[in-house]
């Protein structure tokens, strides 16, 4: 709730305007019945029909400003709540988005998610709300509280004698509740998650027939959900009832003591009645009260879950670091690193690369070729060495100008649902020429020309009006377009024919001034590579030419000879 | 994954008539009171509840009537006996009414949660029967919406509204009864207001229905967005781009909270409005009740309690109003969830359709025309025989068709003309369950879902032993990478896990593969990012796993498709060579040149 508040403070001048507006328009509310009386009580028997008429325009003018009160302050907590909801989301997505890989991770997508969307949406009903009951009941609980402690102190105070036991039952359901709604809200991660699959999956699905069996699976996140939200349920329900029912204990406790005090001459049966009339105010009133608590426990637990991201420590933070000199472009020094930090995927790995040069990476199934990228980008820091782009360590490397030296594609790279042109440029500030020249260079642009409306072209969720190896060219041409310092390729080209990938190495070469990373299964994408680490298992078992690890790694010349000759689209 | 072309303006037109044409509300009430209908003994239940405690409601102030009426007799004459006796039963009416409250709302949550459930079930499974073209037309984040926001939007309103307009319509009835009783006269003031409030719902309903259809729109958009950024949340940072996605995120975001706050801002004036008529009717019940009094010999007791009723009255009509400005909000969300229960399926079988039992294998395109989009075709014309146990590559450029001729042989899509046949039955007299599982099917693109190595593994197959998924997974070389990771095969894969490679991820795929027993196999580009030396140690396993199948295989390595008792070369759609490796280099046409590009590019 801390978070809540925060949030809330800019808003707060707007806010406590808008309870004063709502203020009075309650009030003249609870005029209107008063007026009614007295017109009853004390005009109609002097016979004044002018009176009548004055009092009745009294009525009217205060229902008007009753209902211009109400309007005005209902509008005004929109408002906050929009405003609110606005500035939290953006913060929150802003988090997310440099949130470290790490965190990610271990919050997982699916979660993020519906952090971003359900949790907010429940944050913002309680911010709105609030608002508009928040005024309304605390005056009748007050008001109605004072009239019967004029009326009747002592019977008011067996009355608030009840109050403490209403505090603690209270208390008891939000401390009970708000962990009730973290269950549900945790379970409602579980069925984005599983819609996810299913909409990513579908082929495999269906091709499987295993729809039963998701349907089945659905519905054990589903009845998860439903149960868990009963659950939460049960025990918020039990305020209501034993509300009334302490109040009403209450009550009955006053006709008895009242009993006592009318038979001893200090108090008269009319007072009682009266007493019995504004009690029922009171227990509307704390029936709203009660409803607040409610969407309290639920907004709470939502804000919570949403603090828990904002409040995600800052991972890879900026480190003083001296740069040494140096004519490398990028270093590795004897780096070693894990993910679980348990068994190193990489360990004492150690190259430099001149800019402009080329360095090939192959090696076995999860040897570690995409961990070399993921430290060289810093999405993970190394356990041990370091990572030096122009003798600087790259953590010392401010992440913004980190990044933009890079030009990358990754194995399972992304294309939103959003023009071709959109897609290479990917958000930055490049002129169309660039842009054409990348496409051209990643053999991308003749199958573009050939698509309904060029570079305009939508594409589907995913790329998916795309074949394997169109996308392929499309994510190079992203990683092109920016004329990068250093250009990372995760095994980019596997989808593509000998020929392109042939023509497309040629048009890479043309980029001198890019240093460049090249993951591949194929000895002919790295052949040519200035230096080339054979990996396995995390070790690097070869580093040199072509030539030379053709001599010396057995391995490697392995890979190349069973290559040769081998591959055709 | 492929899909071959089709124009992206389709899907925006099919987008905007969805968002145009709208449902009428009768329509959406009767959907709505179907699944409520499931639970209509519970509704039964919940009704009779409210009207024994509205019934109660009234029983208790005549037992504090009585008790006071015990009071009355004043100083020292207090009869203490009548107080206590009806002091008692007051309390016991109160445990009771306790009771009573707490079992209603038991009873209206498990109302309400069942039709959840239900409607999610129901989104769900209509989820599953939607034919794949859906998938890469919507945003999974705009599905995830509907299936969260717009649900809990009809919950909100189905557990609050449904039973208060079953209680105002007594009390209403009740109150209106009795004030006809006292002043027929009188009652001609509600004559004037509550037309007026009528029609102002009315037209508020109309104001704020599209209003609270913008906005579930909106956030289904914005949740489309988030979901596909935080997807790419790595390609963001890498391209350093947090800055401009953070700035479309703001637009979507502003454009959400937007389309809540105009419907927030018309919707909460009904409340206030409505009140505002009532009251306007109870200052004219005064005057005119006071002139009616002066005048009219009306007795001032009964003005009184004409007032009193007339409270009760229009306090229901006021929640009246109330609800349908709240039922808006789920209308609109039920509009969406209905729109897609009712998306088309994949057609139904037919019905004399046969379940595909002993497959032999034998597959045969006859001319086969195929377009995902009218006037578009991909496919033209296309022969080909596949022989039982026969082993057919499938070669050409990207964007040939390949990936298409796989989409009709399991049958994610229909011909447009021409047939596709599995031993002798076109496939669409087929049923799809049998003619699916009769193939196994592994794609380029792998799909691991939350669940442990050993779920993933044994996926494709009921009733799998630990020590068959162990087999597989040694036959596909990863089973010594599952064991060195600390819990072995009961690791959860979580959404995005790291340190599995997308090449360990293939050949978690094909260990899947190995498990299932199909007489035709597809192999789309299975081991692209599988190392070449692992590849060729799981070439004796890959074909164990192709022996005695039909095997349609698209790859570009050549040790697969050498072996090939058939090629097909595709190009633009059409089948323009087909033969094996040797007869087709000797024919020294598009696949001799495809072949000898190779090695142009390798020596150089």
């Amino acid at each position: 709730m801390r978070m809540v508040l925060r949030y809330i403070k800019p808003h707060l001048p707007i806010m406590c305007l808008g309870l004063l507006v709502k203020f009075i328009g309650t009030i003249t509310d609870l005029a209107l019945p008063y007026i009614l009386s007295h017109i009853i009580d004390n005009v109609v028997p002097t016979g004044s029909v002018r009176n009548v008429f004055i009092w009745g325009g009294m009525m009217f003018l205060c229902a008007i400003i009753c209902v211009l009160g109400n309007i005005i302050a209902n509008r005004m907590a929109s408002k906050v709540a929009r405003n609110f909801t606005c500035s939290l989301r953006h913060d929150l997505f802003a988090k997310i988005e440099h949130l470290s890989c790490n965190q990610t991770d271990s919050f997982t997508i699916p979660s993020l998610l519906s952090r971003l969307t359900s949790d907010t949406y429940h944050v913002h009903n309680m911010v709105g709300g609030m608002q508009r009951i928040g005024v309304r009941a605390p005056i009748l609980l007050i008001g109605g509280i004072m009239v019967t402690l004029f009326l009747e102190p002592v019977l008011t105070l067996v009355l608030l004698g009840v109050l403490p036991l209403l505090a603690l039952v209270v208390y008891f359901v939000t401390s009970k509740g708000v962990p009730l709604y973290t269950d549900v809200q945790t379970a409602v991660d579980g069925i984005v998650r599983k819609v996810q699959e299913n909409m990513t999956g579908v082929r495999v699905i269906k091709a499987l027939s295993k729809t039963d069996y998701e349907r089945e699976r659905f519905d054990e996140v589903n009845r998860d959900v439903v149960r868990r939200d009963k659950n939460a349920g049960m025990v918020m329900n039990i305020t209501n009832p034993v509300m009334n029912l302490l109040l009403n204990t209450g009550l009955t406790a006053v006709v008895v003591l009242g009993a006592f005090r009318v038979n001893a001459g200090l108090t008269k049966p009319g007072k009682i009645i009266a007493f019995l009339s504004y009690f029922t105010i009171i227990l509307n009133a704390l029936m709203m009260v009660t409803r607040m608590f409610m969407m309290y426990s639920r907004g709470a637990a939502s804000a919570r879950r949403i603090q828990e991201v904002m409040d995600a420590g800052h991972e890879l933070d900026i480190i003083d670091s001296p740069t040494v000199e140096s004519d490398l472009h990028i270093e590795f020094d004897n780096i070693t690193f894990s993910y679980n930090k348990k068994q190193p995927n990489l360990e004492n790995l150690s190259f430099g690369l001149k800019k402009g040069q080329t360095l090939g990476i192959i090696g076995a199934t999860g040897s570690g070729k995409s961990t070399i990228i993921n430290l060289l980008m810093r999405f993970y820091d190394v356990d041990e060495g370091t990572i030096r782009i122009d003798g600087s360590d790259i953590r010392s490397i401010p992440h913004e100008r980190l990044h933009s030296m890079f030009g990358v594609v990754f194995q399972n790279d992304f294309l939103a649902a959003d023009t071709i042109a959109e897609n290479i440029r990917f958000g930055r500030d490049i002129p169309d020429e660039d842009l054409h020249e990348a496409a051209r260079a990643a053999q991308a642009e003749q199958f573009i020309s050939e698509k309904e409306g060029g570079y305009d072209h939508i594409l589907t969720v995913g790329g998916a009006n795309l074949s394997g190896g169109q996308k392929q060219r499309l994510l190079i041409s992203r990683a092109l377009a920016g004329k990068p310092d250093i250009l990372i390729l995760d095994d980019s080209s596997s989808a593509l024919d000998y020929k392109t990938d042939a023509s497309l190495r040629a048009a890479l070469r043309e980029y001198t001034a890019s240093t460049k990373v090249i993951v591949a299964q194929r000895v002919s994408s790295i052949k040519h590579a200035d230096i080339i680490i054979v990996l396995d298992d995390g070790r690097v078992i070869g580093q040199g030419r072509h030539e030379e690890l053709m001599k010396t790694c057995d391995s490697y010349r392995e890979i190349a000879e069973t290559q040769m000759g081998d591959g055709i689209e | 994954m492929n899909r071959g072309n089709f124009s992206a303006g389709a899907i925006r037109r099919a987008a905007d008539v969805e968002n145009r044409a709208r449902l009428p509300r009768r329509y959406l009430l009767g959907r709505l009171w179907k699944y409520l209908a499931h639970f209509k003994w519970l509704m039964l239940l919940a009704f009779l509840l409210t009207v024994c405690s509205n019934l109660f409601s009234l029983v208790g102030p005549t037992l504090s009537g009585r008790a006071i009426d015990a009071i009355e007799p004043g100083v020292g004459a207090v009869d203490f006996k009548t107080v206590f006796y009806y002091a008692g039963l007051m309390l016991i009416f109160y445990i009771i009414s306790s009771v009573m409250g707490y079992i209603l709302s038991v009873v209206m949550l498990n109302l309400s949660r069942g039709v959840v459930y239900k409607m999610r079930r129901d989104v769900f499974e209509k989820l599953t029967s939607l034919p794949v073209d859906f998938f890469d037309k919507h945003q999974t984040g705009e599905i995830i919406s509907i299936i969260s926001y717009d649900i809990d939007t009809i919950n909100a309103s189905l557990s609050n509204d449904l039973l208060q307009i079953a209680t105002s319509v007594i009390t209403v009835g009740v109150s209106l009864f009795m004030m006809l009783q006292i002043s027929p006269v009188l009652v001609l003031v509600f004559a004037v207001t509550i037309p007026i409030s009528l029609l102002f719902t009315r037209y508020m309903t109309k104001k704020v229905r599209p209003l609270f259809r913008h906005r579930s729109l909106k956030l289904g958009e914005l949740n489309g967005y988030a979901e596909e950024m935080i997807s790419g949340l790595k390609t963001t940072k890498a391209y350093n781009r947090e800055a401009v996605m953070i700035e479309r995120f703001d637009k979507h975001n502003n454009e959400a909270v937007d389309a809540y706050f105009k419907a927030d801002y018309y919707g909460s004036m009904t409340g206030p409005s409505i009140n505002f008529i009532n009251n306007i009717s109870l200052a004219m019940i005064s005057v005119f009740g006071s002139l009616l009094y002066l005048f009219g010999g009306l007795s001032l007791g009964s003005i009184s309690s004409f007032v009193l009723y007339s409270r009760k009255f229009s306090g229901p009509i006021n929640e009246f109003a109330n609800i349908i400005a709240e039922l808006q909000s789920a209308f609109a969300a039920a509009e969406r969830v209905f729109r897609l229960i009712d998306q088309e399926p994949e057609p139904a079988d037919a019905t004399d359709a046969v379940e595909l039992a002993d497959v032999a294998g034998d597959v045969k395109f006859n001319s086969v025309s195929f377009g995902y989009d009218e006037g578009v075709t991909i496919l033209h014309d296309l022969n080909f025989t596949a022989d039982a146990g026969r082993l057919i590559a499938i070669v050409g450029p990207t964007g040939a068709g390949k990936t298409t001729i796989i989409n009709l042989l399991m049958r994610f899509y229909d011909v447009n003309s021409g047939s596709v046949t599995v031993d002798g039955y076109d496939v669409r007299q087929v049923t799809r369950d049998s003619l699916r599982s009769a193939y196994t099917m592994v794609l380029q693109d792998t799909w691991l879902f939350h669940g442990t190595i050993f779920e993933n593994i044994a996926y494709g197959k009921q009733g799998v032993t630990r020590e068959q998924v162990e087999a597989a997974a040694r036959a596909a070389r990863i089973h010594g990478f599952i064991r060195r990771l600390p819990e072995g095969y009961d690791t959860l894969l979580s959404d995005n896990a790291v340190n599995i490679s997308k090449g360990q991820k293939q050949l978690l795929t094909i260990a899947r593969a190995m498990l299932i027993e199909s007489k035709m196999l597809i192999l789309d580009e299975a081991t692209s990012n599988v190392d070449t030396q692992t590849e060729r140690r799981i070439q004796s396993a890959m074909r164990n796993l192709m022996k005695g199948k039909t095997c349609f295989v698209i790859a570009h390595r050549l040790s697969t498709i050498r072996n090939a008792d058939q090629i097909l070369v595709m190009r633009d759609g059409r089948i323009i060579e087909t033969g094996t490796h040797d007869s087709l280099i000797a024919d020294k046409g598009f696949y001799a040149s495809l072949y000898r590009s190779q090695f142009d590019s390798l020596p150089e």
